[in-house]
């Protein structure tokens, strides 16, 4: 077995190994204490930004150019209208979930005709697509705060075993993905795309069919990705998917996805996610100040990259 | 009468601005004043100045997703080193120019994407700007305020500024040899790394070169508002992006106009004023202006499907 080389081939070992030494730095720092609740916020932040970049990262699979910049926008409608849908009623959390997926599965789909129909770049359909969504957002969202049922409140704060139930979530989620890339047709399909999609269009791979389902895909998760938010968090907040946007985009990248397209992996994301949760969390108890730790946290970000492309352009 | 494809390419970024304007005259006649227009086009000075660096990034392939905290960072700078103590704020801003050209070394030499080493940057920018100006505040330097209020005869200052802004980039960018060679780098740098010239010389100084535009930018901007703070001008990103392809940009390929990314600019920041005047309720604003870019590129789209046809023919 060349089960040696492949475990140096991995780029997702890199992302791992950051989060490790940067969680033990934390820990160390804290006289280990917090090892166990450090662990655990880390679990619970890190899921939301795995859902939403396993659909970022599906997106950018797909080649360059490729990049859905709605993905905030999508999770506030989503958790929005779907706290609005549910109402406080226990009943209503199944519908609520089904609403966020529709919502998904309608953002997605406008994604794609703006960009096949009006031959709109990627990043601008999305990113016009997200003012609309976003106005939505809101629109339906004035006045009240609308709290979440209270099941599904107690189901995104608490944990099985002492790990969260959105990482759970998270991880099913990423499984599934797994499958999907790597032991599905679809999985091979978007692969070739992202590495030619000329070549893939005269290979007869559907290549209109495979990047809708893509873009809806991703505007599932993120919608997904709002629902538990906006539960986990207590209601929803028309700022709630704000910072996963450039978050969603970096955890792909650094967990060692190909920005070029056409070759991706789904365990670097947890690493990536760990890590920015991680770095943030570390020098907050090293007492930075919010400048310092914004400085650190891109610093480290473009270090991470420094490396990790090094090891790219020595193969 | 041979019309160049360049000429073409700015047509419909120019008839979607006269279009808009036309709109808001009639829906407002009193802005059809000097006042007005000035009004009307203020906030586009920097805008445009940003739009040009993107553009400038983007003529080699790559996207800057940083503008919008540089801008920021350089609003904070402008408006409280430069205005107190002049020559750290200039040493300051040329440590950024030369932070961008060492951006654009990284970048070429460890083929590296750029978003993803800028989204790094925007982390930087962001907390250094934070550091400079914990809390809104600052005063703009005077001669910046001058220049911004400046009241020249006939013509009001954004519309001056604005088409010096694309007179001077026109020229770089479409004359100037280096112009040529960076959009060269950006359509094949194989190629012209074989006619023997440095690649990496030619992306650090295109870097370089736009961390000079978003500086002005930085500048402008608070020399309109007279104070800043380390958001001012987080919406610039996506803007600058915007007003590049609005103005006819791709991309790839080095196809970029700089009087196309100003035109943009002008047509992003009226899109505000026209949805003001339309009365339209402010949940609904920002989808408007969502959908004014879309009808926009449409409306590109089919025009560029005319002109395919004609050629055809």
């Amino acid at each position: 077995m060349n089960l040696r080389r492949q475990f140096v081939e991995k780029p997702w070992i890199w992302s791992f190994a950051a989060t490790i030494i940067v969680w033990i730095t934390t820990v160390l720092f804290t006289g280990g204490a917090s090892s166990f609740g450090l662990s655990q916020a880390a679990l619970t932040f890190a899921a939301f930004s795995v859902i939403v970049g396993i659909g970022q990262m599906f997106v950018i699979t797909l080649g360059p150019g490729n990049i859905d910049l709605s993905v905030p926008a999508t999770m506030t409608l989503s958790g929005t209208l779907a706290l609005k849908l549910m109402d406080v009623q226990d009943g209503m959390i199944l519908v609520g979930l089904l609403a966020s997926i529709a919502i998904g599965l309608i953002i997605g789909i406008g994604n794609y005709i703006l960009i096949k129909l009006l031959r709109i770049p990627p990043i601008i359909a999305t990113l016009s697509m997200s003012f609309i969504v976003q106005s939505v957002a809101i629109w339906s969202n004035r006045g009240l705060r609308i709290k979440p049922p209270e099941t599904l409140a107690e189901f995104a704060t608490s944990g099985l075993f002492g790990i969260p139930n959105v990482a759970l979530v998270a991880l099913v989620l990423s499984g599934l993905a797994w499958l999907m890339l790597e032991k599905s047709i679809y999985g091979r399909w978007i692969s070739a795309i992202g590495q030619s999609t000329f070549a893939a269009r005269m290979a007869g791979i559907p290549v209109d069919g495979t990047r809708l389902v893509t873009y809806m895909l991703c505007a599932v998760l993120a919608s997904v990705c709002g629902y538990l938010l906006a539960s986990f968090s207590g209601g929803a907040a028309l700022n709630m998917g704000s910072e996963y946007l450039l978050m969603s985009i970096a955890v792909v990248v650094i967990g060692g996805t190909a920005v070029a397209g056409g070759n991706s992996n789904i365990p670097g994301i947890w690493g990536a996610s760990l890590f920015m949760f991680l770095v943030v969390s570390m020098l907050n108890t090293y007492g930075f100040g919010a400048g310092f730790r914004l400085i650190l946290t891109g610093l480290i970000i473009i270090a991470v990259i420094l490396l990790a492309g090094g090891r790219q352009s020595l193969r | 009468m041979k019309i160049s494809s360049g000429t073409i390419r700015l047509i419909i970024p120019a008839a979607s601005l006269a279009l808009l304007l036309a709109a808001v005259f009639y829906m407002q006649p009193r802005a059809m004043s000097y006042t007005g227009l000035n009004l009307l086009f203020n906030l586009a000075v920097p805008i445009a100045l940003a739009t040009i660096a993107q553009m400038l990034i983007m003529s080699v392939n790559d996207l800057d997703l940083s503008m919008g905290t540089f801008v920021s960072f350089c609003a904070c700078v402008a408006a409280t080193v430069l205005q107190t103590s002049p020559v750290l704020g200039v040493l300051i801003f040329i440590g950024a120019i030369l932070a961008y050209a060492a951006i654009g070394v990284v970048i070429h030499m460890r083929e590296l994407p750029s978003i993803v080493v800028t989204l790094g940057m925007s982390f930087v920018w962001g907390g250094l700007a934070v550091l400079i100006l914990p809390s809104p505040g600052g005063t703009a330097p005077t001669w910046a305020r001058w220049v911004m209020t400046a009241k020249p005869p006939l013509v009001p200052m954004a519309i001056v500024a604005s088409i010096v802004i694309a007179a001077v980039t026109h020229y770089i960018v479409m004359r100037s040899s280096f112009g040529v060679l960076m959009r060269g780098v950006g359509g094949n740098n194989r190629s012209v790394e074989r006619a023997g010239w440095s690649v990496l010389g030619l992306r650090a100084a295109t870097y370089a070169l736009a961390g000079f535009f978003a500086i002005l930018s930085g500048i402008a901007l608070v020399g309109l508002t007279t104070s800043a703070d380390a958001n001012i001008a987080l919406r610039y990103t996506l803007l600058s992006i915007a007003g590049v392809i609005l103005g006819g940009g791709e991309f790839v390929g080095g196809k970029v106009s700089p009087i196309g990314a100003v035109i943009g600019a002008l047509t992003l920041t009226l899109a505000g004023s026209f949805l003001s005047f339309m009365r339209i309720s402010p949940d609904w604003q920002i989808g408007a202006q969502g959908a004014i870019l879309i009808v926009v590129l449409a409306l590109r789209l089919a025009l560029n499907r005319l002109e395919k046809r004609e050629k055809s023919q």
